[in-house]
């Protein structure tokens, strides 16, 4: 047979790098049942497979091509969506972040590769605007132990309605009961995915070994977020919290690792990343001190999503040919 | 393991020089195939003459030799049969003795008929003025006119894979000097090693032929750039620099493809970077073929012309490995031949490396003075897989050496969208494969990149043809 060079291809294939993004999760998802127990699983399983049936069906009775569910872009999206939903929530909550993610946010927009936004952060945003008491309603974690909702406050959620009382830093953790080290190891609420700060390292280690994603989103969303808080921890800590506890709550590391290294809404040059992973930072610190919601690195990346083709319009990649 | 230190020398340029014992390489994108160099270990063997040599007149970059013999006619082997016609052309000699049978066009690889001198092979008779004794001679002429005569003379042409006329090469237009001289014998393509065999066993030879062709530069420096994946050969001709005291100097680069493009050996050695559209000659250097150079040596010093050239004749289900002399028209089917015959099960046969080589259709198609590889893909590998969405990966951008964005090459393609191929720098595409090569999603970059490049070519000529209606394209 002939065809044009080259006539050797590289192993990488679209369903690989999905698999590696589910194998990189899978360290936090484990945490998360540990601690959350049936209700995390549940949750995962729902989003799971609703995000791939609806795919499957949408490609093969509304768009008539051939489904391609199996190169595993709908099953990342739903556990990424299922990562993103308070353990426990009830299924119809999770229904319908699917029908969002994948029918609005991905497969209206022409499927895997043409949508602007990512799908299971769409997903999110939306119920938690739709359904604010589902959405905030945090498991504490207590494995498979028992079964009764016991539910508390995330610690992001603690530090801003304290701050609203007129309280302290100091004052809002005195009797909180977790340490830096728990942030760390996960023993929080929170949603199923930010809760081990430790096993979404794991997988950021493993995302760079594979070379699935490369370091520059993550590293410049941390940075700007640590030194965005560190400049006004300095500035006032009895106003503001120092950064490391920005850093290992809510979800900034599941989003700079996961979400906001989506190929398909992040910019495709290193320059780029670094500007998009700077204004996901800064956004997020924006919101989180002085916006109303206790997060908003799920907003901050929407946000920033909106920014990628302006910044691949104008920030090119190195040249090889320095002039022109 | 290599993964990881893959990723630290690419984020860290310190690093990658300690990691990589010193190697040089070129400072963007670039990817890492498979080796493969099976033959790597076979001698050269020289294949004699047989049956018939059919010699293209238009195997070079420029205008097509002119015939001067006619049918009927006896020839000996090394005998001027076809005259460049103009500057940038180049000689042809007959490469075995015989009567010339046809002056006519012969099929090529693609099976395009295209003119040719047909010689019946009768013995193998060659031209008393060649110097065919195995004595090396080491003195080199003074004159660089005399050396850039002789190569004209020789038919040489650029053995890389460009066939660009040598002599044309060495006079660089006023005004610009090439002060450096690269040799590049990088052979970073996956599966050649005739380059490799040829330092190994003609290596004092083609140094010399370095040091002629940095005298009819007038270079000042000359550098040998060889991938690290041929430690022999690196030792072999440090070890002959050496004992004879040549002002040439080995650099060792790094294995990784496209280490052996002319603007990346440039970069990875000088650290210089070829402007757009530019020339080497524009940032003072020049690059000569490692086998360029044998030819060189033989051309100046021994008076033979181009003749035959270095074939690796090779792939995964072939029961032997081998790398061949061949004489410039032996039928690429007598290579299959050599080698056991077209193993089952093979997909497609690829003239050249697995990167940029050009699969045939036709066996009988004989061999030109560029010919570097006869590859043989099993069926498995050869079947390009079906194209997926663009999953936005950046993988193409991060292979691209030139430092382009291939997924929006072809979308601005798709959409002819010409003024932006031009502002996003299509031209500088060198057209390696990297970017298809790294593609998750198995889209034809490059294919569709090829496409756009023609059709920016048009739409300049209708631009310039038909200036009125400009505004329309």
């Amino acid at each position: 047979m002939v065809s044009p060079a080259p006539h050797a291809h590289g192993s990488d294939t679209t369903r690989r790098l999905m698999r590696d993004v589910i194998i990189a999760l899978l360290p936090a998802f484990a945490v998360s049942v540990w601690f959350f127990g049936w209700g995390a699983l549940q949750v995962a399983a729902v989003s799971i497979a609703t995000c791939v049936a609806l795919e499957w069906v949408i490609q093969k009775f509304l768009l008539r091509t051939p489904p391609q569910t199996s190169d595993l872009s709908a099953a990342v999206t739903g556990l990424l969506l299922a990562m993103n939903l308070p353990p426990g929530a009830p299924w119809w909550v999770v229904l319908t972040g699917s029908v969002t993610a994948i029918g609005i946010a991905k497969m209206s927009f022409g499927g895997i590769g043409k949508n602007p936004f990512n799908p299971a952060l769409v997903g999110r945003v939306v119920l938690l605007v739709s359904f604010p008491v589902q959405m905030t309603r945090w498991a504490l974690p207590r494995g498979f132990a028992t079964t009764d909702a016991v539910t508390g406050a995330t610690p992001l959620a603690l530090l801003k309605e304290g701050l609203n009382n007129g309280l302290t830093v100091e004052q809002i953790f005195d009797n909180a009961d977790f340490t830096y080290l728990e942030l760390l190891f996960g023993r929080i609420g929170g949603s199923a995915g930010e809760v081990s700060a430790l096993a979404l390292l794991a997988g950021f280690a493993y995302l760079l070994a594979r070379r699935v994603i490369r370091p520059y989103i993550p590293v410049s969303i941390l940075a700007t977020v640590a030194a965005f808080g560190g400049i006004l921890w300095w500035a006032n800590p009895e106003r503001f919290i120092d950064p490391l506890f920005h850093l290992l709550t809510g979800g900034v590391l599941l989003g700079a690792i996961f979400m906001a290294t989506d190929y398909v809404t992040s910019p495709m040059h290193p320059k780029g990343m670094i500007i998009f992973g700077i204004g996901i930072g800064a956004l997020t610190m924006l919101i989180r001190t002085f916006g109303s919601y206790p997060e908003g690195i799920s907003f901050a990346i929407l946000i920033m999503n909106a920014a990628v083709p302006l910044i691949n319009k104008y920030a090119k990649p190195k040249r090889y040919a320095r002039n022109v | 393991m290599s993964n990881i230190y893959h990723l630290l020398s690419e984020r860290l340029p310190l690093l990658r020089r300690g990691l990589g014992g010193g190697a040089c390489s070129f400072s963007i994108g670039g990817i890492h195939p498979e080796d493969n160099k099976l033959a790597a270990n076979s001698p050269l063997q020289a294949l004699p003459p047989e049956g018939t040599a059919s010699i293209f007149l238009g195997q070079h970059i420029g205008a097509p030799a002119e015939a001067i013999v006619s049918k009927g006619e006896r020839v000996k082997t090394g005998q001027l049969i076809a005259k460049a016609s103009g500057w940038v052309s180049a000689d042809i000699h007959s490469s075995v003795s015989g009567t010339v049978v046809a002056v006519e066009p012969v099929a090529d690889l693609s099976g395009i008929r295209q003119p040719a001198i047909t010689i019946q092979v009768e013995g193998d008779e060659w031209l008393e003025t060649i110097d065919r004794s195995p004595e090396i001679i080491r003195e080199i002429p003074s004159d660089s006119a005399v050396i850039i005569k002789k190569i004209a003379a020789a038919g040489i042409v650029g053995l890389g894979g460009a066939a660009f006329p040598t002599h044309v090469k060495l006079s660089p237009p006023p005004g610009k000097k090439a002060g450096i001289l690269i040799i590049n014998a990088a052979e970073c393509e996956p599966f050649l090693t005739s380059d490799h065999r040829v330092m190994l066993e003609f290596g004092e030879q083609a140094l010399i032929g370095a040091l002629l062709l940095k005298q009819a530069l007038h270079a000042s420096k000359a550098f040998i750039g060889i991938e690290s994946n041929k430690p022999d050969a690196i030792r072999e001709l440090q070890k002959i620099i050496r004992e004879r005291g040549y002002e040439l100097q080995v650099v060792r680069l790094k294995k990784r493809y496209p280490q052996g493009g002319e603007k990346q050996l440039i970069d990875a050695v000088t650290h210089r970077r070829v402007p757009s559209m530019g020339l080497p000659a524009d940032v003072g250097v020049a690059v000569q073929n490692v086998g360029t150079a044998l030819a060189v040596y033989e051309a100046v010093q021994k008076h033979k012309p181009l003749i035959e050239n270095s074939i690796t004749i090779t792939g995964k289900n072939l029961p032997q490995q081998i790398n061949a002399l061949v004489r410039l028209g032996t039928p690429l089917s007598r290579l299959a031949a050599l080698a056991g015959g077209i193993p089952a099960g093979t997909g497609k046969i690829v003239c050249g490396g697995p990167m940029m080589g050009k699969a045939i259709v036709n066996m009988d198609a004989p061999t030109t003075k560029v010919t570097s590889a006869l590859l043989f893909i099993p069926h498995g590998e050869a079947q390009r897989r079906k194209a997926s969405n663009c999953i936005r990966c950046a993988k193409c951008v991060q292979a691209c050496p030139m430092g382009l964005e291939p997924y929006l090459l072809i979308k601005l393609t798709q959409r002819s969208r010409y003024d932006e191929l031009r502002a996003n720098r299509m031209s500088d595409c060198i057209e390696c494969g990297c970017c298809l090569y790294s593609c998750p999603a198995h889209i034809p970059l490059l294919d569709y990149i090829r496409m756009g490049k023609g059709e920016l070519k048009s739409s300049k000529l209708k631009v310039e043809n038909y200036p009125t209606d400009g505004h329309r394209l």
